[in-house]
């Protein structure tokens, strides 16, 4: 399906429960790839314009969240002549379930892409029950 | 009041929260239908252009920016993860692959002057307006 078609258009955020953000920008639910692999699960999110510094990850209770802020970068003495995309901040929150270890968790962020390393819990990965059949 | 009428009232409330967010996502969408991927965003002053456009994770040494008269074109691409045996997607929304755009500026440009940067996943283009191009004051004379 990704090689198909290329999503265009930004997503706008779901408006925040919690209240507007004080800052008057617009904000972008970034796409994101979630891969699950033997002992973490991989959570990447395109954030261009967003680096190490501007990222701000937080978990509170079950709840993972990204937010990326974005400097627009605007030309001086240019008139905007053709826009095909909005520039404004990223966020995109994920519930977790217990199989993450929450202290373990690491992010890094390359080119504008965010890349958060959750690992699973060491009870999880170990628990492998075999099933015997009976006859 | 009576408590069916409180709940009625609850009813009543839910079609307008869908029309709000139908209402939302179409505004959000009301340019979309036919923009090529990807997206750029074009500054012109009298005798420069900048192009901007957004290009995560993608190696700028693989992108290809190739500028003929007005006409500026962009290519490049980016691999998808490879998983290996045992891994699986949960969600994949971003793209991958190759991607080329062309885009027509208001004027020539200088070859020999553009520049390009490549800052957090965003790449800028700096394009000058050929010299030639560029109007000329014609003094006019008083008979």
């Amino acid at each position: 399906m990704p090689d198909a078609t290329k999503e265009v258009q930004k997503k706008e955020a779901d408006a925040p429960e919690k209240g507007e953000l004080t800052r008057a920008s617009r904000v972008y639910a970034p796409s994101v790839d979630i891969i699950e692999r033997k002992d973490d699960i991989i959570v990447t999110a395109d954030m261009p314009g967003v680096d190490e510094k501007s990222v701000d990850i937080m978990l509170e209770k079950n709840v993972l969240t990204i937010y990326g802020k974005v400097e627009a970068v605007i030309p001086e003495k240019h008139n905007l002549y053709i826009s095909e995309y909005g520039i404004g901040d990223y966020q995109r929150a994920f519930t977790l379930t217990d199989e993450v270890d929450r202290e373990k968790i690491q992010a890094s962020v390359k080119n504008g892409v965010l890349r958060v390393v959750l690992p699973k819990a060491e009870a999880i990965k170990t628990k492998k029950i075999t099933v015997k059949a009976e006859a | 009041m009576l408590w069916s009428d409180f709940e009625r009232l609850g009813r009543f409330l839910e079609p307008w929260r869908d029309f709000e967010r139908m209402h939302r996502v179409l505004s959000g969408r009301a340019s979309a239908l036919s923009i090529e991927f990807p997206a750029l965003n074009v500054w012109v002053s009298g005798d420069n252009a900048v192009v901007t456009t957004e290009l995560p994770g993608v190696d700028p040494n693989t992108i290809d920016i190739s500028v003929v008269g007005k006409s500026l074109t962009i290519r490049g691409a980016r691999e998808p993860e490879v998983l290996k045996e045992g891994e699986s997607y949960h969600r994949r929304e971003r793209w991958s692959g190759q991607f080329t755009k062309t885009i027509e500026l208001p004027f020539t440009i200088d070859t020999t002057k553009v520049e390009a940067k490549f800052i957090k996943g965003v790449l800028h283009i700096n394009l000058p307006r050929a010299e030639a191009d560029k109007p000329r004051k014609i003094a006019v004379k008083s008979a």
